[in-house]
């Protein structure tokens, strides 16, 4: 019953969770734009919330069968949703190659900063919506 | 948390930054020194910037591990009657190029200017989250 209510919920927050985590991810390649050998980390949003949406342990399996090239093949352990961020994580491709082989496109990553902080209110403010409308629906009138 | 981790991250590319601005100042301040008595003169310095991980994956912060000394020889500039002079008659100044030093100033201060924007919008989103479901 109380599953029913909170499901709802649940696609917002694990669409917050992912934001916050690109958050953070952006501004790290914000941060090493002038550091020589970096090269710049993102992840594909959509994909990694798909995955996150088929289940407490759907994303955990898709990792698994990833890194096994063969049925025989012992899956690599692989931590649950949330903390296994590595085997997420791409690396980026620079536009323009530089001496120093950084790869922060700078210009690219303050739009996807920008976009990242504009997504993330929006789904605060879905969220909220989500949990007003239940509150307004269980007050007694 | 994960959030949280932004404040840190972007706080160790300001205080590089930082570092790298005075190591520029100090360039620019000695961009006419000559050499003293010991015949050393200023040489140009450079900070080393490398990443630093911080906690979890992808949190990258960055650090200065050390700062470069460019050992390229310096301007010699003829001027016998200067009191610096050597017996040929040549005055020893540092190996400071000012335009480099003003093109990493700029490159510095904007960087900084980034990571600045970059906490107030975490900044922001943190208060807006707290204030969910208000």
């Amino acid at each position: 019953m109380l599953n029913k209510i909170t499901g709802n919920l649940d696609f917002q927050t694990d669409a917050l969770v992912l934001r916050a985590e690109r958050q953070r991810i952006i501004s790290s390649n914000i941060a090493n734009a002038d550091t020589p050998g970096y090269v710049a980390r993102d992840f594909d949003f959509a994909k990694t919330l798909e995955a996150a949406t088929q289940g407490p342990n759907a994303l955990q399996e898709q990792m698994r069968t990833l890194s096994a090239t063969d049925a025989k093949h012992i899956p690599v352990p692989t931590a649950s949703f949330g903390q296994d961020k590595d085997k997420r994580l791409g690396y980026s491709l620079s536009a323009q190659p530089a001496l120093d082989n950084n790869t922060v496109d700078m210009d690219r990553e303050r739009a996807n900063f920008v976009d990242n902080a504009v997504r993330y209110e929006a789904t605060l403010r879905f969220v909220n919506g989500s949990s007003r409308t239940l509150l307004s629906a269980i007050t007694g009138q | 948390m994960s959030m949280f981790s932004i404040f840190s991250v972007s706080g160790s590319a300001l205080s590089a930054q930082s570092q790298r601005l005075n190591v520029v100042a100090s360039n620019l301040a000695n961009v006419d020194a000559v050499a003293g008595p010991d015949g050393e003169t200023y040489k140009a310095r450079q900070v080393v910037f490398q990443t630093a991980p911080m906690g979890e994956e992808g949190s990258a912060g960055v650090k200065v591990v050390g700062i470069k000394e460019d050992n390229t020889p310096g301007r010699k500039v003829y001027s016998p009657e200067h009191p610096l002079a050597d017996e040929q008659g040549y005055v020893s100044h540092s190996n400071v190029n000012a335009v480099d030093e003003m093109v990493d100033m700029i490159s510095a201060s904007r960087s900084y200017q980034n990571n600045v924007e970059v906490m107030n919008t975490a900044k922001t989103l943190l208060l807006k989250t707290l204030q969910l479901g208000q």
